[in-house]
């Protein structure tokens, strides 16, 4: 057994626990600390994708349990791809805050780190309750860092954020009682071995708790009409708390494939791909209300946060296909669109420091110090994010236009994508040559009323975010090798069985169908 | 037994629903409750109802009941009162640096309140379109 795969849960519970106890009052440290431990924490993740590349799933089943007793966290390469994911953006996210934002409000490094918890615990968790708890782990400290530095609006916003995830607990929690209710287990591998079993007369209250928590996932991964919340809720908190919520619409598509590629996956008999119907209509029109919302916002935290609507849409419609394509295609759109976004998000926080009281509303400015640079950074990020070349996004936009082939519709799935792509271009461009090329001449405010920002060290998480964007275009062929053996073995359900509950629970399935 | 089970579940759904689509903080609050109280009933039935047998593996015991459920319920009903206190936190803080405890999300008065033209600040009278139950 593998006792490193606990580290990425356990490592940043510590670091929080061991920063809120003994460096309360000591901000420095506390930064010093944090960004210690989110190093480590994407250094360990490496060293599980590097376990993981051997395709054979492992379970670590804690207190030595056999597995569907006991709780089990199970590493394959889609949970390992998405720890370091995970990993990456928290380094970035630890390092903008480290600047300033953390002095903004209280206890930021130890919210980011039980936000860490609570993400790498989705990712890790191989049974449907403690995808729950950490589920609620990851919101407890998200709706902290949402609010962190407070303000009227974080605080109306706040509200809504919550009370939306506390009515999509609820409706978790009665989706897990009645997959409980009617299969006895709620260990994904179980499950999964269980589901072809269930009797017809059951099969209703089945299909009625697994679409329960399909709604769950959506409104997490913000899948129209559950994306609401998203736009309120991300252009009204601090940049570095959207950048590292990038990850947690991410978590909603991970469960969405971990749950229907999976465990209602290709062998469940007649709940097979229970979810797969709704997916491509929700995603087709969360692209195109994302590109809507994108064209109209009046600022560029909702504008950026529309993109990462329209992005969720664009990444589900391939993932929904649940075929090899689809799935290792959407799986490098995720990689990609989590670090856009991210750096999308920061440099809007950058730009809203560095105009002043007009912050990043869309209207003539005076010019902002290092203008130049901070331009050339929102010229790549918005390449970056509406799929232009010769960044990563566009790379990813085409695999997902060829993945869709396989539909019978895909001519009118081509023309949303591709239409969209332009429409959010023009966004971008109006938004970019507003906040950049319409500036009023600096004579016309005080120097001194410009905030001295522009900092080095936001900027340079921002560049490694977009260089790392860049980095995945280059390797975007060992990416594409290691995403499409991923999809393989995320939808492979006999491996991951095999990995949880033993060889014989395979073996003795098989003879029974 | 079943009949007032489901019934009970049944009404504290209903009931949490209709004080969700309320527009002020402190009903959605309430229906909140009443969400995770049907929801807590609700994971007790999942393992069928059973009256007075153990989930606990005892000599005397001639049958058990399914003890997961309760352990579900255990740490459902942890996190739904943390959920709980932290919404009314927020709720209040909402309510004293807004003066309002609508629940709908105007970006452009609340913006407006932001910056200094009007009044603002602490719980004053309520503009007259909150007053509207």
């Amino acid at each position: 057994m593998n006792n490193w795969i606990i580290v990425p849960a356990l490592l940043p519970a510590f670091t929080a626990a061991f920063l809120l106890l003994t460096l309360r009052h000591r901000p420095e440290a506390q930064r010093v600390v944090s960004l210690i431990a989110t190093v480590l924490g994407l250094m360990v993740a490496i060293g599980l994708a590097v376990e993981a590349a051997d395709g054979v799933p492992q379970a670590y089943r804690l207190g030595n349990w056999p597995a569907p007793f006991g709780i089990v966290l199970v590493l394959d390469r889609l949970s390992a791809t998405m720890l370091v994911l995970t990993g990456v953006l928290g380094v970035c996210v630890a390092l903008y805050a480290a600047a300033d934002w953390d002095r903004r409000g209280q206890h930021f490094h130890p919210l980011l780190q039980f936000q860490l918890l609570g993400i790498n615990g989705a990712f890790l968790t191989g049974d449907v309750f403690n995808l729950f708890v950490f589920f609620e782990v990851m919101l407890i400290a998200s709706y902290g860092l949402m609010l962190h530095g407070g303000g009227r609006e974080r605080l109306k916003a706040g509200f809504q954020y919550v009370a939306i995830n506390l009515i999509a607990s609820t409706l978790f929690l009665i989706g897990v009682g009645l997959i409980y209710s009617v299969t006895g287990t709620l260990n994904m591998a179980d499950l999964a071995m269980k589901i072809p079993d269930v009797a017809l007369a059951d099969q209703g209250l089945l299909k009625a708790g697994a679409l329960l928590l399909f709604l769950v996932f959506a409104t997490k991964a913000a899948l129209v009409p559950l994306h609401w919340w998203l736009p309120a809720t991300y252009a009204s908190t601090s940049p570095p708390a959207a950048a590292i919520f990038m990850i947690m619409t991410k978590v909603g598509a991970y469960a969405i494939l971990r749950v229907y590629g999976l465990v209602f996956g290709a062998e469940a008999g007649a709940m097979a791909f229970v979810a797969a119907p709704f997916v491509l209509p929700a995603a087709l029109a969360t692209l195109l209300l994302g590109t809507i919302g994108l064209l109209g916002s009046r600022d560029l935290k909702s504008l950026s946060a529309f993109a990462i609507v329209a992005s969720m849409g664009t990444l589900l419609i391939a993932l929904g296909l649940f075929d090899v394509t689809g799935v290792s295609s959407a799986l490098y759109y995720v990689v990609h669109s989590t670090l856009a976004g991210a750096a999308l998000f920061l440099l809007a926080g950058l730009i809203a420091d560095g105009r002043g009281v007009t912050e990043d509303r869309l209207v003539p400015a005076p010019a902002m110090h290092g203008e130049i640079l901070i331009g050339g950074l929102y010229l790549l990020a918005a390449i970056a994010m509406v799929g232009l070349p010769p960044l990563s996004g566009f790379l990813g936009k085409v695999m997902i236009l060829e993945a869709t082939r396989v539909s019978s519709i895909w001519p009118w799935i081509w023309a949303l994508i591709l239409g969209t792509s332009l429409v959010m271009t023009l966004g971008f461009v109006r938004a970019g040559s507003t906040l950049f090329w319409s500036s009023r001449p600096p004579e016309e405010t005080r120097a001194e009323d410009l905030p001295a920002s522009t900092q080095a060290v936001p900027v340079i998480a921002v560049i490694i975010l977009l260089a790392l964007t860049g980095a995945w275009t280059a390797a975007a062929g060992p990416a594409m090798m290691w995403m499409e053996a991923t999809a393989r073995q995320s939808l492979d359900r006999d491996a991951y069985v095999e990995a949880v509950l033993g060889r014989h629970n395979v073996r003795t399935a098989g003879l029974e169908e | 037994m079943e009949m007032l089970v489901a019934s009970a579940v049944g009404i504290m759904t209903s009931v949490g629903i209709f004080l969700i689509l309320r527009g002020r903080t402190f009903p959605v609050i309430l229906g909140l409750t009443f969400l995770s109280y049907a929801v807590n009933v609700f994971l007790f039935t999942m393992g069928r109802l059973t009256v007075g047998r153990p989930p606990i593996i005892s000599p005397e015991a001639a049958a058990y009941t399914d003890p997961l459920p309760q352990a579900l319920v255990l740490t459902a009903i942890v996190i739904s009162f943390g959920m709980t206190a932290l919404i009314v936190v927020l709720a209040l803080r909402g309510f004293l640096e807004i003066g309002s405890d609508s629940s709908d999300l105007d970006q452009r008065r609340v913006r407006e309140q932001q910056h200094p033209d009007g009044h603002h600040g602490g719980p004053g009278p309520l503009p007259p379109e909150d007053v509207r139950a």
